[in-house]
């Protein structure tokens, strides 16, 4: 067990220590330790800057859409699948539908740019047909609704997975019961069907909320050029062009900070209710 | 999911519909088969777009505005300009190396690992549970993990790539669970054949767990076949993995050969874009099916077990 071990020592708790950085004023010639100390200056100045506000409400803004509009898509995608008697189509679907999950968020990025993009598929066949094109890519009021179509496109396949679990786990036999007993497929449904996922629901649900300022870090930082910061800044790229492409570790630091203290402390908050509410929650 | 096997009678269709359930009305079977065909549609319409427009000539494409959907005259011109030499062909030797070698480590770290803290009664084994999984709760940041790697001198090294990522909890976890399944009385045997726990590991767990580590080892492939970000942090442009690159010549748009010759910033033709990214993706496409198949009893043993 040990070079896993160390690994976690070196990698998460040395980088956890090196959160000091937040306190400091880093200097790179003194280096991480040698720096002088600002005590809360970073985290003052954090507060006061309109422009991580920005990030925090963007960050929080995507989030709360992806809930609404990707969220229940995996679970009408499982209930479809599941729905399916005839076994090689289902598995057929699945198999599509789990691939986009494996591709990369370069990739993904570059296919919506050539479908969606001015030059597009989209755009040509608007064009072909003498309408008006559209910019998707490049314009910042539509780019909210196209992440959250990314993330659809890449991973509600994939999502289907932990429902369809739960559906599998549904004795034949209550279906079987309930037909006996009068239940058409509605009844069926939603009292044998639904029961059975609502935990997942559930779960899935705090989990997601707990998880509220984390969006997609990578989906972001490659669009953004395209669209410019203010529709879409979140705290994880305010974090990398303050810190790491601004030089200003400290400050960025501080703002990293304060998103992993915040979404630790929504997560276990999350997590109380799951267990107040009786069902497993996330951990323990 | 797959359901238990029913014994049908010969010569029936292949369909596991039990004698209570209905068939379903015209309407609904059709919708249902409108939104089944959207779903294949929507993944699969766009990669065979890729594919066309790299196989089509250059005035095809141009023609067409930006896209092929079926090449009257398909060739792999664009194939033969990039792999030429340049600065793909470099960048898909590094990233198959990062893969194979990031793989192979992150399994054995995992391995061990995942074997120690799934046995009852090795020391600290709880302690370092929680210290595990707190991370998970906790992560310590991009910026101090920056200063990280770049204290230890690993800027623009390969190692850069591998090591800030060689563990993965979820991975972790997925193990450990898969472990704790396989019966006690396997490893008591074992033992009381007098074999130490690197041999109990590699000659009974390991055998028992192929589902378990395809998928782990998969997990772990793609995502460093698929990593891009570190790459653009750490490394300097002539260390580039492939993902990088196509950030930068297809997702950016900067000219393709303004790295390999220092002069000039015409963007890549549309045909060559489109072979780098089908390059990309081929890798991923040819490993999917033979593991697809373990993708449901892997994951689930995670999910259930944590």
């Amino acid at each position: 067990m040990l070079p896993g071990l160390a690994y976690f020592l070196l990698f998460h708790y040395g980088a956890l220590v090196g959160n000091v950085i937040a306190f400091k004023e880093y200097v790179p010639f003194d280096g991480l330790w040698g720096s002088p100390w600002t005590g809360g200056g970073n985290f003052q100045r954090m507060f006061e800057d309109t422009a991580f506000w920005d990030s925090v409400l963007n960050t929080v803004w995507i989030a709360v859409l992806q809930l609404v509009f990707y969220f229940p898509v995996p679970l009408g995608l499982a209930l479809l699948l599941h729905s399916l008697t005839w076994s090689s189509v289902r598995r057929f679907v699945q198999s599509v539908a789990y691939l986009p999950h494996f591709i990369s968020w370069v990739i993904v990025v570059a296919l919506f740019q050539q479908l969606l993009g001015d030059t597009g598929l989209l755009n040509s066949g608007l064009d072909g047909m003498g309408l008006h094109t559209v910019d998707i890519i490049g314009n910042p009021d539509a780019f909210k609704p196209l992440v959250v179509a990314q993330v659809i496109w890449k991973d509600a396949g994939w999502g289907t997975i932990i429902f369809l679990a739960a559906l599998a786990q549904v004795d034949e036999q209550q279906y079987e019961a309930a037909a006996i007993d009068g239940a058409g497929p509605w009844r069926r449904f939603w009292h044998v069907t639904l029961p059975a996922v609502r935990p997942v629901i559930v779960l899935l649900l705090i989990m997601r909320l707990g998880d509220i300022l984390s969006v997609g870090f990578e989906q972001m930082l490659l669009q953004r050029d395209a669209v410019g910061p203010e529709a879409s800044e979140i705290i994880d790229t305010f974090v990398y062009y303050r810190g790491i492409v601004g030089g200003d570790y400290g400050f960025a630091a501080a703002a990293g900070l304060f998103k992993g203290v915040v979404g630790a402390l929504l997560v276990y908050a999350a997590n109380k209710v799951a267990h107040r509410l009786g069902e497993q929650g996330v951990y323990k | 999911m797959r359901r238990s096997p029913v014994r049908r009678p010969p010569g029936r269709r292949p369909s596991t519909r039990p004698s209570w359930l209905e068939r379903p009305r015209p309407l609904t079977q059709a919708a249902k088969a409108v939104a089944l065909a959207v779903v294949v549609l929507l993944v699969c319409v766009p990669f065979l777009v890729i594919v066309s427009t790299s196989l089509a000539s250059t005035d095809e494409v141009v023609a067409n505005g930006g896209w092929v959907l079926w090449p009257t005259d398909p060739s792999l011109k664009a194939y033969r300009d990039i792999l030429d030499g340049g600065i793909v062909t470099h960048a898909l030797g590094v990233s198959v190396g990062v893969t194979v070698v990031g793989t192979l480590l992150s399994l054995l770290c995992t391995v061990t690992l995942a074997y120690a803290l799934a046995r009852p009664g090795v020391f600290g084994g709880r302690p370092v549970l929680l210290l595990v999984l707190f991370t998970f709760l906790f992560p310590p940041g991009m910026i101090p993990s920056f200063l990280l790697v770049k204290e230890l001198g690993l800027l623009d090294s390969y190692a850069s790539l591998v090591l800030p990522v060689l563990v993965n909890v979820f991975n972790l976890v997925v193990l450990r669970g898969f472990f704790q399944g396989i019966p006690d009385e396997l490893y008591e045997a074992a033992r009381l054949d007098g074999a130490g726990d690197l041999r109990v590991l590699v000659s009974v767990v390991l055998p028992l767990s192929k589902a378990a580590l395809a998928v782990v080892g998969l997990f772990y492939a793609v995502a460093y076949w698929n990593s891009w970000f570190y790459a653009s942090l750490y490394l300097e442009s002539d260390h580039w993995p492939l993902q990088q690159v196509l950030r930068t010549y297809v997702v950016a748009g900067s000219g393709l050969t303004d790295a390999t010759t220092g002069e000039g910033t015409v963007t890549a033709p549309q045909t060559v874009q489109m072979a780098v990214l089908v390059i990309a993706t081929v890798p991923i496409l040819l490993i999917y099916p033979f593991l697809q198949k373990y993708f449901t009893k892997g994951v689930l043993t995670g999910a259930i077990k944590s």
